[in-house]
């Protein structure tokens, strides 16, 4: 029992970033787009976060905020590219966020040593403090991102076109939605909270950025979104169990009986697994937004 | 192409990349070392750097001091061969309307499998580093065949199931690779030499270089794929499933198996990658704690190369120059992250081909009327 309530701040610290990125992933598919990018959209922002916080930490108050919301900025703009290439010149959506992922890898790095002189940011005294119980803040942002989205997406008439946009733009388009504005809309606000994330990801969780520092969490968000069939509820259980399995193979060294027993990537494999098998088992009934990944195009059918 | 018609009018340089990809790539990679060259001048370094590094390893002619050494040729050519194979493997799947971003992990249970054999199989000359190379091949079809039946059997997306199958090529590589006996944190004890793909001569000639037996696998590997898809049954079978998967299907070609072969064809190039960059750059097994990015890149290489053979075979070698100037560029100052940035932009700019195209077609159309208006005005 300890060592579960041990492991929760950890956990919540895991969860949050993947959390946030999801909840965006999820808007930018509901309302037709696919963003295969998240991955590279979460480096650049957690890159920007952490070179700002690095520059002002001793010289501005909050500065961890501002790193935040610059994060979330810069990560916003480079999705733009993604919504272009997707929504106005009908581009095949994975290979532009392909080619972002592939950006990302090289820009961030690039500036850190044009910055910093070397291939990662330079380390800040101090990232951002855990409130009560040892719990970070981003825990809150994260809860509070996904009850924004929910209440957007379900409660506002803009919810409502959004989606309508993801299932049916022809008819969606006929009752006069402008679908490409709510699609850019859509694309830069999962930039914006991939960012976001990112930067929840590097100030919480290490003391710089690498080129390690994402890892595939990008990747995993984009799982928890299919995985938790593409309504908020199901996306924020899937990024709770998908980031506790993370923790857990963090963790898992302090539980002799079970470290002993099976290694460490045991645990790491878990989410990836649960993921496909959850793929298989869920197929035949279609979850999916029925023109997730299609360009819209005007007058088509 | 419907509206071939229009096409021929046009004439010159829109026109041609109206018609050829080729074309089309060679501007997008062109567009791509103009853009870093600029971001490279923005930052205040000097952009020749770059073109000093890549001739360096073109040619093994280093500008900067004037010595001349053939070991950068070598260095070259066999850093080409993942990017070649993984190319392929993006390419084949591509080639059957599907998008294979699992490369990766294909690759690194290949890489994993020959580690595997190598250290674990009898030492036999030849037989060994044969069987070694069969087995990654087979392992990298395994991995990627059951992408082709869930997709084909469970519908389940292709593009999400080989992201997880990629972690989980990751983690089940080290668990493999650790399990080995001698093995420490990061690498496993040397392959016996039986387990080499390195050959003497090969090494010599290119004044010690890692070029091995790889480079010329990989050479067999660009016939097999222009002869399977161009010239057998089943090449057709499975660029038809690629163009209309429901016109194939009604003309009688096995859509399913056409998916399975694709996938599985594809994690066999990826896989034979891994391999060949497990026995032939490398003397000791890896316990990776990442990824080499070889699958990934693979996307890029195949998208510049149209998934055509030679397209990609030359994509490849481009991509393996840019990654074997790394260290280079480095050295005259230029953050090596740049030939990164240059194949992102590379893909971005591919994405935006539909968009480019269509933008030609507007504008041609706007000028024919334009003309057209012109005629008609001095014909009254």
């Amino acid at each position: 029992m300890n060592i579960i309530l041990g492991m929760l701040p950890s956990v919540l610290m895991i969860v949050s970033p993947i959390m946030i990125t999801a909840a965006g992933g999820m808007v930018s598919e509901r309302s037709g787009v696919t963003n295969i990018a998240l991955e590279g959209l979460m480096a650049i922002g957690a890159f920007s976060a952490a070179a700002a916080h690095v520059l002002m930490e001793s010289s501005v108050p909050g500065s961890v905020w501002i790193a935040l919301l610059i994060g979330a900025v810069v990560s916003m703009l480079f999705s733009v590219i993604h919504a272009y290439a997707a929504i106005s010149l009908n581009a095949d959506q994975t290979i532009s966020g392909t080619g972002i992922n592939l950006l990302a890898n090289g820009i961030t790095i690039f500036f850190s040593q044009i910055l910093f002189s070397a291939d990662r940011t330079r380390p800040y005294k101090i990232g951002m403090m855990p409130g009560l119980f040892g719990i970070y803040p981003t825990a809150i942002v994260a809860v509070s991102v996904m009850l924004i989205i929910w209440f957007m997406m379900y409660k506002l008439p803009f919810g409502l076109r959004l989606r309508a946009c993801g299932e049916h733009p022809d008819a969606a388009a006929s009752v006069g939605i402008n679908v490409r504005g709510i699609r850019y809309f859509a694309v830069l606000l999962s930039g914006f909270l991939a960012g976001l994330a990112g930067g929840c990801l590097v100030l919480t969780e290490t003391i710089q950025f690498t080129s390690n520092t994402i890892n595939g969490t990008g990747f995993i968000s984009l799982a928890a979104v299919s995985f938790g069939r593409w309504n908020p509820l199901g996306v924020s259980g899937a990024s709770l169990l998908f980031g506790t399995a993370v923790a857990f193979a963090i963790y898992v060294v302090n539980i002799p009986a079970l470290s002993n027993m099976l290694p460490a990537e045991f645990f790491n494999l878990l989410p990836y697994i649960i993921t496909l098998l959850a793929l298989v088992v869920f197929s035949g009934k279609n979850y999916a937004p029925a023109e997730d990944g299609k360009p819209y195009i005007n007058g088509a059918s | 192409m419907s509206d071939s018609n229009t096409i021929k009018k046009q004439s010159g340089f829109t026109a041609l990349l109206m018609r050829s990809d080729g074309a089309v790539s060679v501007v997008v990679v062109l567009l791509g070392f103009v853009f870093a060259t600029l971001l490279v001048m923005l930052v205040g370094r000097n952009p020749a750097g770059i073109y000093k590094a890549l001739l360096q390893v073109l040619t093994g002619f280093n500008l900067n001091n004037g010595k001349w050494n053939i070991r950068y040729v070598g260095d070259f050519l066999n850093y080409s061969v993942p990017f070649v194979l993984c190319g392929f493997s993006m390419a084949f799947a591509g080639r059957a309307g599907l998008f294979n971003i699992g490369g990766e992990g294909q690759y690194i249970i290949g890489m994993t499998v020959a580690q595997l054999v190598a250290l674990t199989f009898p030492s036999v000359s030849v037989l060994h580093v044969v069987t070694a190379v069969l087995f990654a091949t087979l392992a990298g079809a395994v991995w990627g065949g059951v992408v082709g039946y869930l997709k084909a059997r469970f519908e389940v997306s292709e593009v999400v199931a080989t992201i997880m199958l990629n972690y989980i090529a990751l983690y089940l590589s080290r668990i493999i690779t650790i399990a080995i006996p001698g093995t420490n944190t990061y690498k496993t004890v040397n392959f016996p030499e039986t387990a080499s793909l390195r050959i003497g001569f090969l090494s010599n000639l290119t004044n010690g270089s890692a070029l091995n037996a790889g480079f010329f696998l990989m050479l067999v590997c660009v016939l097999i794929y222009w002869f399977a898809l161009e010239k057998t049954n089943m090449g057709f079978g499975l660029r038809a499933t690629g163009f209309n998967k429901e016109a194939a299907r009604a003309a009688g070609i096995p859509v399913i198996s056409s998916i399975v072969i694709a996938m599985a064809a594809s994690g066999a190039y990826a896989g034979l990658g891994g391999g060949i960059v497990a026995l032939g750059s490398f003397r000791y097994g890896r316990v990776i704690s990442g990824m080499d990015n070889y699958g990934f890149t693979g996307i890029a290489v195949a998208l510049v190369g149209n998934n055509t053979a030679v397209g990609t075979l030359f994509a490849g070698l481009l991509f393996g120059l840019l990654q074997a100037a790394q260290p280079i560029m480095q050295a005259n100052n230029i953050p090596k992250e740049i030939t990164f940035i240059i194949q992102g932009l590379v893909v971005v700019f591919i994405s935006l081909k539909t968009g480019l195209r269509l933008f030609l077609q507007w504008n041609e159309k706007r000028r024919n009327n334009k003309i057209a208006e012109k005629a008609s005005e001095g014909g009254r």
